[in-house]
């Protein structure tokens, strides 16, 4: 076993409205180590966007803790948190969440400008080369609007990609995509993740989890079942094949 | 972030909201201009009342009758006549420090002349008078210490009075009637224009003061003493001394309040100021609510635009800006609209100012105290009324901001 990038211990989300509570997550451990292709699936209400949200430093649990590549992330201040995301998470929304009539080339430099440790680096060259890795480099001054939904998320996956982070999260990346577009995704994602990157993504759809290396499930805020993929698929020979039988 | 990118991304953010920005910093531009030209207005009529003063005369301390408030300003002091010939005298003789004394004896009469007749101020004057004053003579000469002395019958004119009643022809030399006594014209004086109260200086006959008194029909009334020092160092302490001798001179006693006031010029353009800065004051006051106006139609966008925009700060939150960041930017975002209202209010009132001075004739005064003063202070108001709508952005929870519809 590799290196741990997350680490979760009995992390509880309960929320409270009006009188009742809703449960979101219950005493969920949870433990994915560097290089990992990790899906979440589950039922829809059963916790995974909770999860993620506390994966992503962007909430935070009600009990319980998590250790995110080796910092102890329960009981940080909010300025502390935010550098985190800033600087070891890349988050992808299912929404896409680009900043509308800003081009491709500034929603990725974004991360970068928020960076306080002062880094020397040239902002706007790894902007372009992550727009470059994930196949805009012809598309970079568009603004979202003007581009494509599988454009859009390629342009959120380089915003995530740009601050090399050790871990991205993706919360049902392919959600507004057609299969086609999902496989394509998936096939980045893979490629990234073969490149060493750990990734977690959350996925509703079985074709999705199949190109994952371990598949998380979830139920009414617990894991129920935390297993390899057998049979692991790769997006790009699927890719390679569909564009095969349109010919 | 640096400041070039805040600013930017203030600059961006206003542009796309182009009619909305402009119409909240119309409230602050025409705040600014309006301060701007009240000021101006102030300041021009300010200037000219220190001319004016300037104008009567140098190292000039002016003793008039009454007592004066504490506020400066004389109250009916032309009520009971309390200065006399024999004052001005004793000032003449006794004074260690006044280089020149003349009283001032007023009174209006009908002057008749071979080419007209006008109704105009006499006033009887001792030839320091001239020094006092510091006024020439365009032609002729003033008259001097024998035409005093023998109370002969000369006269000096105004410019303003020489061509009433001399139309065009040099008066030097021809007679002139005043209530029905000849008087010889010496010299005609150099214009002074207009007094700090606005009437004109220029429409007066200068005689010797003993003439006025004995040998002109009416009581005249000594509505001045004038004198004056070497230096402008010397004055405080002439003014003291003439305190002395003329408390000496009407035998009051230690309690007795001064019955007669000395006032140098500064404290004459200091009454006369004081009303024209509490108006000024005033106007500006007024302009400045709207100002205030402004600053809250500035809020109000800011409020709307922070709601608008929660995704926005859903997003930069997310991937890592800090409150502070979210703070900096939307606060930079109205201090720049409140800036640029202030320089576009800046360059409407600097035209407004030259225009209203071209068309009324008014002189206006623009400080660049003034100018730098209003751009920052509209800066200022969009820092203070940016500051809740930028702090509430910087509160929001990333989370429920990009859950936000
Ligand atoms: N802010 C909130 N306040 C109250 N309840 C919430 C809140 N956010 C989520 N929940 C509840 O927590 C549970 C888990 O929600 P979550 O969004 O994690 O589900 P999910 O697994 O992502 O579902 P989906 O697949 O539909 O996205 C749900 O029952 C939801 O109603
Ligand atoms: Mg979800």
């Amino acid at each position: 076993m590799g290196e741990v990038v997350i680490q979760t211990d009995k992390i509880t989300k309960t929320y409270v409205t009006g009188t009742n509570e809703v449960h979101a997550l219950r005493e969920v451990d949870l433990t994915v180590t560097k290089g990992e292709l990790v899906a979440i699936m589950g039922t829809s209400g059963s916790g995974k966007s909770t999860l993620m949200n506390m994966l992503g430093c962007l909430d935070t649990p009600t009990s319980g803790s998590y250790t995110l590549d080796g910092v102890r992330v329960d009981g940080l201040g909010k300025n502390e948190l935010a550098a985190i995301r800033n600087q070891k998470l890349g988050f992808v929304f299912q929404g896409f969440n680009l900043l509308a009539r800003t081009s491709a080339l500034e929603n990725v430099e974004l991360p970068m400008l928020y960076d306080r440790r002062g880094l020397k680096r040239d902002i706007r060259a790894l902007a372009v080369a992550a727009l470059e890795r994930v196949g805009l480099g012809d598309r970079m001054e568009h603004p979202p609007n003007e581009l494509s939904g599988g454009q859009q998320q390629r342009v959120a996956i380089a915003r995530a990609l740009v601050t090399e982070p050790a871990l991205v999260l993706a919360d049902e990346p392919t959600g507004n995509l057609d299969s086609r577009t999902s496989v394509e995704v998936m096939a980045l994602f893979q490629e990234l993740n073969a490149g060493g990157k750990t990734i977690v993504v959350v996925t509703h759809e079985p074709d999705i989890a199949v190109y994952a290396t371990r598949v998380v499930r979830m139920k009414d805020g617990r894991i129920f079942s935390d297993e390899p993929v057998a049979s692991r698929r790769d997006a790009a020979r699927d890719l390679e094949e569909l564009d095969r039988n349109a010919a | 972030m640096n400041l070039l990118i805040l600013f930017r991304l203030a600059m961006q953010s206003i542009l796309r909201n182009r009619t909305r920005a402009a119409l909240t910093m119309l409230g602050i531009v025409i705040g600014v201009a309006a301060v701007i030209v009240m000021v101006a207005v102030g300041y021009g009529a300010r200037s000219r009342i220190r001319e004016q003063i300037g104008n009567l005369g140098t190292n000039m301390i002016v003793i008039t009758p009454g007592a004066s408030t504490t506020g400066g300003v004389s109250q009916g002091a032309q009520a009971f006549a309390t200065l006399t010939v024999a004052d001005a005298e004793k000032i003449r003789s006794q004074s260690q420090t006044v280089v020149a004394v003349s009283p001032v004896l007023a009174l209006r009469s009908q002057v008749l002349a071979p080419g007209g007749n006008w109704r105009t101020s006499i006033n009887g004057v001792d030839t320091d008078y001239q020094t006092i004053r510091d006024w020439q003579t365009d032609s002729g000469s003033f008259f001097g210490p024998e035409d005093v002395r023998a109370a002969r019958s000369v006269a000096v004119l105004g410019r303003t009075v020489a061509q009433r009643i001399f139309a065009g022809s040099d008066p030097v030399g021809q007679e002139i009637q005043i209530a029905a006594l000849r008087f010889l014209v010496m010299g005609v004086l150099a214009p002074k224009g207009q007094t700090a109260s606005g009437s004109d200086s220029d429409d007066v006959i200068l005689v010797p003061y003993t003439t006025a008194a004995t040998r002109l029909t009416g009581r005249p009334r000594i509505p001045q003493i004038l004198v004056s020092t070497a230096s402008q160092g010397e004055i405080p302490a002439a003014q003291e001394e003439m305190r002395v001798l003329l408390r000496e001179s009407h035998r009051l006693s230690g309690d007795d309040d001064d019955d007669f006031t000395v006032r140098n010029q500064t404290d004459l353009a200091t009454a006369a100021e004081s009303s024209t800065r509490v108006m000024t004051l005033l106007m500006a006051a007024i302009a400045s609510i709207s100002l205030l106006v402004g600053g809250i139609g500035i809020m109000n966008i800011m409020l709307v635009s922070v709601t608008e925009r929660t995704r926005e700060i859903g997003i930069r939150l997310a991937i890592g800006a800090r409150g502070a960041d979210v703070l900096i930017q939307f606060l930079v975002e109205s201090i720049v609209m409140g800036a640029l209202g202030g320089v576009v209010g800046l360059v409407l009132g600097f035209t407004g100012a030259k225009v209203l001075a071209y068309f009324t004739g008014w002189e206006t005064v623009i400080s660049p105290l003034v100018m730098v003063g209003a751009v920052g202070f509209s800066g200022a108001v969009g820092v203070f009324f940016g500051f809740y709508p930028a702090r509430k952005a910087a509160a929001l929870n990333p989370i429920e901001a990009l859950r936000y519809e």
